[in-house]
């Protein structure tokens, strides 16, 4: 072999002896790993095309295949560790920028793992959720700082837009191009189901989904694809993209390959032409700007829906949204820096942006001290991953969390994180007909359904235990939460007390 | 309360009992059946020596059938005569049954020619029913020399049948082929030739015109010896009942779509009608299983007051030698597509945009789909021709016609 | 009445169904052990291209032809499951010969066989419609 040869990542493992030779991982692998010796009646694979995505050990009828890491070692040390090898060969190689999807995988905190959440004993018991009401509808869009009577003293009612949501948990924004038609239709089916909203990207909305538009976010970002009178109006809210916490500042980036038939007629742009997002709005270069979008916006829609400002967490994220909720943005979106892609450069995926638990506590206090909270609603992001996630985001500010890994994990993804290649085996993040009709969204939006069923049910299980019996009641209540491991730095800037304080 | 009367028990009459059976639970259903058995497959029998089947196995119906059917079973008793003014039966045994319904399903009867010296034969056997097969076995033995006159279905079954039972045997045709009826040269040729390596002697465009008592006398000046004689010429559909009576006969009763003859009440139903070939477009013979099945239960149905036509009829052979297998269908009078592999042949007759026969031989996987297309018409410009003459795949229509095949009861 | 149809939108081709066909009417415990280095006799097959596909197995027809065709009155059609008597069948093809469908194969031993919904079986609900995993396949009453 030559000196551009890197030796596989994955081991195909094929147990002879329970292996019938039915074909069914050729059939079922795009990547072509497996093939067939019909001399021999047995399969055959090809290790380096193989990039572990499951397909074939979940689809294998008789358990005969495993994948397994390959224990081919470098002679790796601290600093110069397998990967980071290999990518100087791949780039020595190639001479170009890596590319790599979903989120960030570096072993850098994860403060969700390092906060608890406290339960009630003896004095303010706890609250059975099955015997007792639960409430876990959220109201997301600008609140009226205080109570306003008419001269008959009767309430004046005149609040902004609101989204209403059954649970604090919205999906989050995946493009039609990066993901498919099946994996969009699952979503917006689940949310409808749900009593939630789901999110366009920026790839525009397909004309099939505009019946899911009550239960939808529409998405503007510096690319505009797709944008049009119809679609602000087809949307429950519209949400300004600024940036992505995979990979803050640079747009997006949809190669041509994926603009085919539908994907190219729902963004608007020609046939196998890239769909490149320049990494700002060109007519945005202040908060003033913004505010500019924001009412167009708001104008378009004729004030009747709420506008999102998404942004990735950046260093100074608190005095920039702190900016936005000025901007007359109804909802600011902040993206952790562990949220998924369907494409970024690996350099930027991995070490831009900052963790979304410190973001989201420091832009809550921010707005809370500017006395601007309730001027706002707050959704986080980043690698939301569970029930406790969410109420952990939800005592540090948060009013509602945005989720897109887990979801394509309900519908099939295992994170093999080769989105950019366009072969999802799992017929989510591709375009090929082939593969998108692996995806049938009768099972995906199921399974969604249930994912979100789950999380809300361990939501009432975690208020409860507390003696909390509503969203409402929780949000910002930092006093649920406790830090284990963190130092006092990190204590301070998320608001909370060590363990045991 | 109606009575309905079959004469004759092969599968038309079960088919004709389940017709009025299907409409009319009440009446009263008489069955004569000239055999003493209860309704059993006739085409079977070859099986049963071949030892593929036993006398049990090879009943048509339920042990039950006539009880559960509720039909008064009259076995070893033929009709003689029918009175259609007094609608009434004549049977040979001296008895008289009324009738408001008949269906006359006597199927046919062996034809031999009058050959010189056939009575010195002292083992000669037809092969049409149970008691011919049961009597041919009893009648070889390891040693025996067998000349089977006619290469036809019914002669070229009896020698698979009866291949490992006896020393040789010795099919011949006046013929120039075998199974001249449904194939042509060349695909008779492999079939030959296929039976020829199976141990089968073949004389054909021969034919016996003498025998003497262990010997044929051959039209070439050939003599065979043998032990058994089989004949298996052709056989005669048996009309005398209708044509007695001044009913419409011709090779056959005939019958129009739905099963009745020129006589008011009476129908007639399987190998003894002449009813409607689709596939020619008049009537003919069609002196098939399915066929006579289907035109009992079509007879039944209108006897019994419904209202049931039969007008899609083709001759159909599936018919197999010792594993190699040959279908057929419809006619063979169009432009003729073949397709020619090693070990399989495939013709296919084509005449204005419509499949009307075919011919396979040694690939017959899903050929209902031929026969479908045939019987159902099926315009060759909505479907891809190409491919169906390689493999029958309903992949071959189109999309909105295959979604519709599947997609809903049919 | 419950029928198997086949989804073509969601049908992928992988020939699952057959072998969970195979297997299922084969009584025994292991897929691996049962159909390891053997020739399947499968009693639904998927047909088409890479584009499109779809297993075709017995429609169970209202008016079936198999039925009134087989020479051995070996089919019959017991609550609404058109099934066929193994033992009485002498693997004359008749059957194949009038299938619109192609429904019917002969079985390893020669005699026919045929979808029979999994009511002979073990498996409670057909076997390709609990395997497939595309919900491609499904058992369900359509008008």
């Amino acid at each position: 072999m030559s000196i551009r040869y890197i030796y596989p990542e994955f081991e195909v493992v094929r147990n002879e002896n329970r292996c019938i030779a039915c074909r069914v991982c050729e059939r079922q692998c795009a990547n072509e790993v497996h093939s067939y010796n019909e001399e021999k009646n047995v399969m055959i694979s090809d290790e380096t095309k193989c990039v572990n995505c499951q397909r074939c050990v979940s689809l294998c009828p008789t358990r005969a295949l495993k994948i397994v890491k390959s224990d081919c070692t470098l002679r790796e040390n601290a600093n110069w560790q397998n990967d980071t090898i290999k990518e100087i060969y791949k780039q020595a190689g190639s001479g170009g920028v890596l590319l790599s999807s979903m989120g960030n995988p570096k072993p850098l905190p994860v403060y969700w793992d390092k906060i608890l959440i406290n339960a009630s004993q003896v004095t303010n018991p706890p609250i059975d959720p099955l015997r007792e009401p639960m409430e876990t509808r959220v109201f997301l869009g600008k609140k009226n700082g205080e109570i306003e009577r008419d001269e008959n003293g009767n309430l004046k009612c005149s609040l902004p837009p609101q989204l209403e949501l059954s649970m604090p948990v919205m999906f989050s924004a995946m493009s039609y191009g990066s993901i498919s038609y099946n994996a969009h239709a699952s979503l917006a089916r689940a949310a409808t189901e749900l009593g939630i909203l789901y999110n366009t990207g920026e790839g525009g909305l397909h004309e099939d989904f505009y019946v899911y538009g009550p239960n939808t976010i529409v998405q503007v970002a510096s690319g505009r694809f797709g944008v049009h009178e119809d679609y602000l109006k087809a949307g429950a809210a519209v949400e300004i993209k600024m940036g992505q916490g995979a990979k803050p500042g640079i747009g997006g980036h949809l190669p041509g390959a994926k603009i085919v038939g539908d994907v190219s007629k729902t963004r608007m742009i020609p046939e196998g032409s890239d769909a490149i997002s320049p990494a700002p709005h060109h007519d945005i270069y202040s908060i003033e700007d913004l505010r500019q979008l924001v009412f167009s916006l708001k104008e378009a829609t004729e004030y009747k829906k709420p506008v999102i400002v998404k942004v990735a967490a950046v260093h100074n994220i608190a005095a920039i949204a702190s900016g936005i909720a000025r901007s007359g943005a109804d909802i600011i979106a902040i993206d952790g820096f562990r949220g998924g892609t369907g494409a970024a450069p690996t350099r930027i995926r991995d070490n831009v942006g900052i963790p979304i638990e410190l973001a989201l506590a420091s832009v809550d206090q921010r707005l809370r001290d500017e006395g601007i909270r309730n001027t706002v609603s707050l959704v986080v992001g980043g690698s939301i991953r569970s029930a406790s996630d969410v109420i952990k985001a939800i005592a540090l500010g948060a009013d509602a969390c945005y989720v897109a890994t887990a979801a394509l994990l309900a519908l099939g993804c295992h994170l093999c994180r080769t989105c950019q290649s366009g072969k999802c085996n799992w017929g989510i993040a591709t375009q090929r007909p082939d593969l998108v009709k692996r995806l049938n969204p009768d099972i995906g939006s199921e399974r969604l359904v249930n994912l979100m069923t789950a999380w809300r049910h361990e939501i009432k299980e975690l208020m409860g235990g507390m003696g909390i019996n509503s969203i409402e009641a929780l949000k910002g209540n930092r006093l649920m939460l406790r830090g284990v491991g963190l130092n006092e730095k990190e204590l301070e800037i998320l608001g909370i007390s060590h363990a045991g304080e | 309360m109606s009575e309905y009367v079959i004469i004759g028990n092969g599968t038309a009459a079960a088919g004709c009992i389940e017709g009025i059976r299907s409409i009319d639970s009440e009446g009263k259903i008489t069955l004569i059946s000239k055999e003493k058995y209860k309704v059993y497959s006739r085409p079977l029998i070859s099986y049963l020596l071949e030892g593929k089947t036993d006398v049990e196995r090879m009943k048509y119906r339920g042990e039950d059938f006539y009880e559960k059917n509720n039909v008064s079973f009259f076995p070893g008793i033929s009709a003689t005569k029918i009175d259609a003014d007094k609608k009434e039966i004549s049977l040979d045994n001296e008895e008289k049954i009324s009738y408001d319904k008949i269906c006359v399903s006597t199927g046919s009867s062996p034809f031999v020619p009058p050959f010189e010296g056939l009575d010195s034969v002292q083992k000669k056997f037809s092969f049409m029913t149970l008691d011919d097969a049961l009597s041919l076995k009893e009648a070889i033995n390891p040693e025996s020399r067998v000349l089977i006159v006619g290469a036809g279905l019914i002669g070229l079954k009896c020698a698979e049948g009866i291949k490992d039972l006896v020393k040789e045997i010795t099919v011949c045709d006046l013929a120039d082929r075998i199974l001249s009826s449904i194939l042509d040269a060349e695909c008779a040729g492999i079939m030959q030739k296929h039976l020829e390596e199976n141990g089968i002697k073949f004389l054909l465009s021969d034919s016996a015109t003498k025998f003497e008592s262990n010997k044929a006398y051959m039209k070439s000046g050939k003599e065979v010896e043998f032990d058994v004689l089989v004949l298996a010429i052709g056989v005669r559909a048996n009309i005398s009942l209708v044509k007695n009576i001044e009913g419409e006969v011709n090779r056959g009763i005939v019958v129009n779509t739905k099963m009745e003859t020129s006589v008011k009440d009476i129908y007639a139903a399987g190998d003894c009608s002449e009813g409607y070939d689709a596939s020619i477009g008049g009537n003919r013979v069609l002196a098939i299983l399915p066929n006579a099945y289907m035109q009992g239960f079509c007879a039944g149905v209108n006897m019994a007051g419904g209202e049931k036509e039969f007008s899609n009829a083709i001759p159909m052979n599936s018919i197999g030698f010792f594993g190699l297998h040959v279908m057929t269908a419809g006619c063979y009078d169009g432009e003729c597509f073949e397709e020619k592999r090693e070990g399989v042949l495939k013709r296919f007759f084509v005449k204005d945009n419509k499949l009307i026969g075919y011919m396979l031989i040694g690939e017959t996987d899903r050929a209902g789909i031929y026969t479908s297309m045939i019987r159902e018409k099926v315009p060759l410009d909505t479907v891809d021709f190409e491919l169906l003459r390689k493999v029958a795949t309903t992949f071959a229509f189109s999309n909105e016609n295959r979604r519709k095949k599947f997609g809903g009861v049919v | 009445m419950k029928r198997v149809y086949v989804n073509e939108e969601w049908c992928l081709g992988c020939h699952l169904c057959e072998y969970n066909c195979a297997f299922a009417n084969l009584g025994l415990k292991d897929m691996a052990d049962a159909l390891k280095g053997k020739k399947i006799f499968p009693r639904i097959h998927v047909e088409g291209d890479e584009k499109i596909s779809y297993g075709v197995s017995c429609r169970h027809c209202e008016d079936p032809m198999c039925i009134k065709s087989c020479i051995a009155g070996a089919i019959s059609k017991e609550n609404g499951v058109v099934t066929i008597d193994r033992s009485k069948c002498v693997g004359c093809l008749t059957c194949v010969l009038v299938c619109p469908y192609g429904a019917l194969a002969p079985s390893e031993e020669g005699t026919m066989q045929k979808c029979e919904l999994c009511v002979k079986n073990s498996c409670g609900e057909p076997a390709c419609v609990t395997g497939c995993p595309n919900k491609a396949i499904v058992y369900e009453e359509r008008g």
